[in-house]
């Protein structure tokens, strides 16, 4: 295993449950994972299998009801402020929806500012803050001086997302957890965004965890593949094994229900 | 003389916002669809696929405007009509229209038979309770949905469910022409499937007679319809059948778009994804001469000062570009 790296994200029996007494809701089972340094990790499931609690546990948003996760070898320990401040320092997110993750009230700028500022940048002069924001900026294609000035309701979806990805450029955190980033995009610019993304990896060799339900997207850019239904992997592995010979069936079933360009899509099988 | 089930002759709408400007979001579609067919529509987003779909319908009402052209189903020209009389005459009967999120369409408070009775209804006064529940089950079961939806309120079916109920419903009087609009991106792919087989099963059993399906998800679309066409800032820039243009796209915006394509299936981590630089043009003035030149990445400079007319291959295939078919092979 050393090929693969040191362990970066690791987990042994986590579980979250919701609700008490009768209505109880498993939403991950006791689930054990591996993740490598600098990696691309997918987590594949449909709506509801728990991805996103999943997600949201990975990053001490939540709180496990039992097992426990450790980070670069060490158990990780989320009790106080200081100690969650710590952890987000090493690991953050872009979301699904890139219209909930800007203050609409602040301009643009003023996000990658932030992540200067976090990053003990606050005593750098101005003219080098600008640098860092202008470089961040073409890293993703878009234009600083167009962006300044500007609310996030002038930007597109595309666009917005690409920012949050400049974002993560300036911080440089060891983990991102992409929860569904193109899901709400086209085609096009789903492209670019991944494009981006595998940039990003190769340049600042971070891990990157990808939350999707499209298991087309999960072949492309990842190297380890994890299926998930109902709360627990029941699969998992390198992504050609995974996607090309599928050995669980809810695996067989989601490959067989995307529509195929070389293959035959067979739709008698619903 | 060859006979079209629908036929789009030059239309144009636009848009009037609040400080009076124009934004031409259809502009000069021409389009023929031949019985049984379907055709399917592909861009990104904000080219004015939506609006085409709306505009098609014929019914137009603040902010979308009728310019010119005309809508002609079955030798019927409706693109003059009152809004009134489409309403009335021809929704739901020659045109139905799926939006994309077709499952909020539902009234939470009333049954799924209701909503047919409103349909039937609106067309056929006269038409009794028993006749259309009748009708009605006999459609469903046709379609594959459960008899006893019939007499549940939406909150309890699941989101696939209520879609395709919404689709069983837009077509309980067999339209001639369906306008599906990314009926399916709001769906798992398991619901997806059965939307899709669903709209396969109106085209076979003849209950629709011409389907326009609009999505940006070109795998879908190439399993889903007979052509493709690919749309750029309000004009059809290409178009073909779904063979040619998912493996041999012409014009250099198609040939962005396929390049972006994702499918599980071998070979695919290979091939390097192509993401076409840049945005859309706005439509408010969109520019002169080809309107993909700002982003083209083989454009010269005669392409942004010459009308680019739409070039008819002897296959059938049309696309809008100055260079000629063997130069677009050659780069």
């Amino acid at each position: 295993m050393s090929e693969l790296g040191a362990s970066c994200l690791s987990g042994r029996g986590v579980t979250k449950v919701f609700g008490i007494g009768k209505t109880v809701t498993v939403a991950v089972d006791h689930v054990d994972f591996d993740f490598r340094e600098g990696q691309i990790i997918s987590i594949v499931g449909e709506s509801g299998s728990g991805k996103t609690t999943f997600s949201k546990m990975l990053l001490g948003l939540i709180s496990m009801t039992e097992g426990e996760i450790s980070f670069q070898g060490k158990p990780r320990v989320l009790k106080t402020c200081a100690q969650k401040r710590k952890y987000w320092k090493d690991i953050q997110a872009i979301f699904q929806d890139p219209f909930a993750s800007y203050n609409s009230f602040r301009k643009v700028d003023s996000v990658l500012l932030d992540c200067i500022n976090m990053r003990d940048g606050k005593a750098l002069p101005q003219k080098k803050k600008e640098e860092m924001m202008t470089e961040a900026c073409s890293f993703v294609n878009l234009k600083y001086e167009e962006l300044t000035n500007k609310y996030p309701f002038e930007l597109s979806g595309g666009q917005m997302q690409r920012l949050m990805i400049a974002r993560i450029f300036l911080l440089k955190p060891k983990i991102l957890l992409a929860d569904e980033p193109t899901s709400m995009v086209d085609a096009c610019s789903r492209a670019t965004i991944l494009d981006m993304l595998l940039k990003l990896r190769s340049e600042v060799n971070m891990t990157i965890i990808f939350i999707t339900h499209d298991i087309g997207l999960a072949y492309y850019v990842s190297d380890q593949v994890y299926i998930m239904e109902h709360g627990k992997f029941v699969e998992r592995g390198n992504a050609e094994n995974v996607i090309l010979h599928p050995q669980a069936e809810y695996t067989k079933r989601l490959i067989s229900d995307v529509p195929k360009i070389y293959g035959n899509w067979d739709l008698t099988t619903v | 003389m060859e006979t079209y089930m629908l036929e789009v002759q030059d239309l144009r709408t636009k848009y009037v916002t609040r400080f009076r400007e124009n934004v031409y979001a259809v502009d000069g579609v021409s389009l023929k669809i031949k019985e049984g067919k379907s055709i399917g529509i592909a861009g990104e987003s904000g080219c004015g696929k939506s609006t085409l779909a709306l505009s098609l319908m014929g019914y137009y009402f603040p902010p979308l405007h009728y310019i010119s052209g005309d809508i002609i189903i079955d030798g019927k020209n409706i693109s003059k009509l009152k809004p009134d009389t489409i309403r009335k005459r021809i929704l739901g009967k020659e045109i139905a229209y799926i939006p994309q999120a077709a499952m909020n369409a539902l009234n939470p408070t009333q049954k799924i038979i209701r909503f047919i009775e409103d349909v039937i209804h609106a067309h056929h006064p006269d038409a009794t309770k028993k006749d259309i529940y009748d009708i009605a089950c006999e459609r469903f079961e046709i379609l594959g949905l459960p008899r006893s939806v019939l007499e549940k309120h939406a909150v309890e079916l699941s989101g696939g469910m209520k879609q395709r109920t919404v689709i069983a419903i837009s077509t309980i009087l067999s339209p001639k022409v369906l306008i599906a609009d990314e009926p399916s991106s709001a769906l798992d792919v398991t619901s997806q499937k059965m939307v899709i087989k669903m709209l396969r099963e109106l085209m076979e059993k003849e209950y629709i007679k011409v389907m326009i399906f609009i999505t940006h998800e070109l795998p879908l679309l190439y399993n889903v319809t007979d052509d493709i066409l690919v749309m750029y800032a309000g004009q059809i820039v290409e178009s073909g059948t779904a063979k040619q243009m998912v493996f041999d796209p012409l014009h250099p915006y198609s040939k962005g778009l396929m390049g972006s394509i994702i499918v599980p299936e071998e070979g695919v981590r290979d091939h390097q994804l192509t993401a076409i630089p840049g945005t859309p043009p706005s439509l408010k003035n969109p520019p002169k001469g080809c309107r993909f030149a700002p982003r083209c990445p083989y454009a010269a400079p005669v392409c942004s000062s010459m009308e680019v007319p739409d070039i008819e291959l002897p296959n059938g295939r049309h696309y809008r570009c100055l260079m000629s078919e063997r130069k677009i092979r050659e780069v």
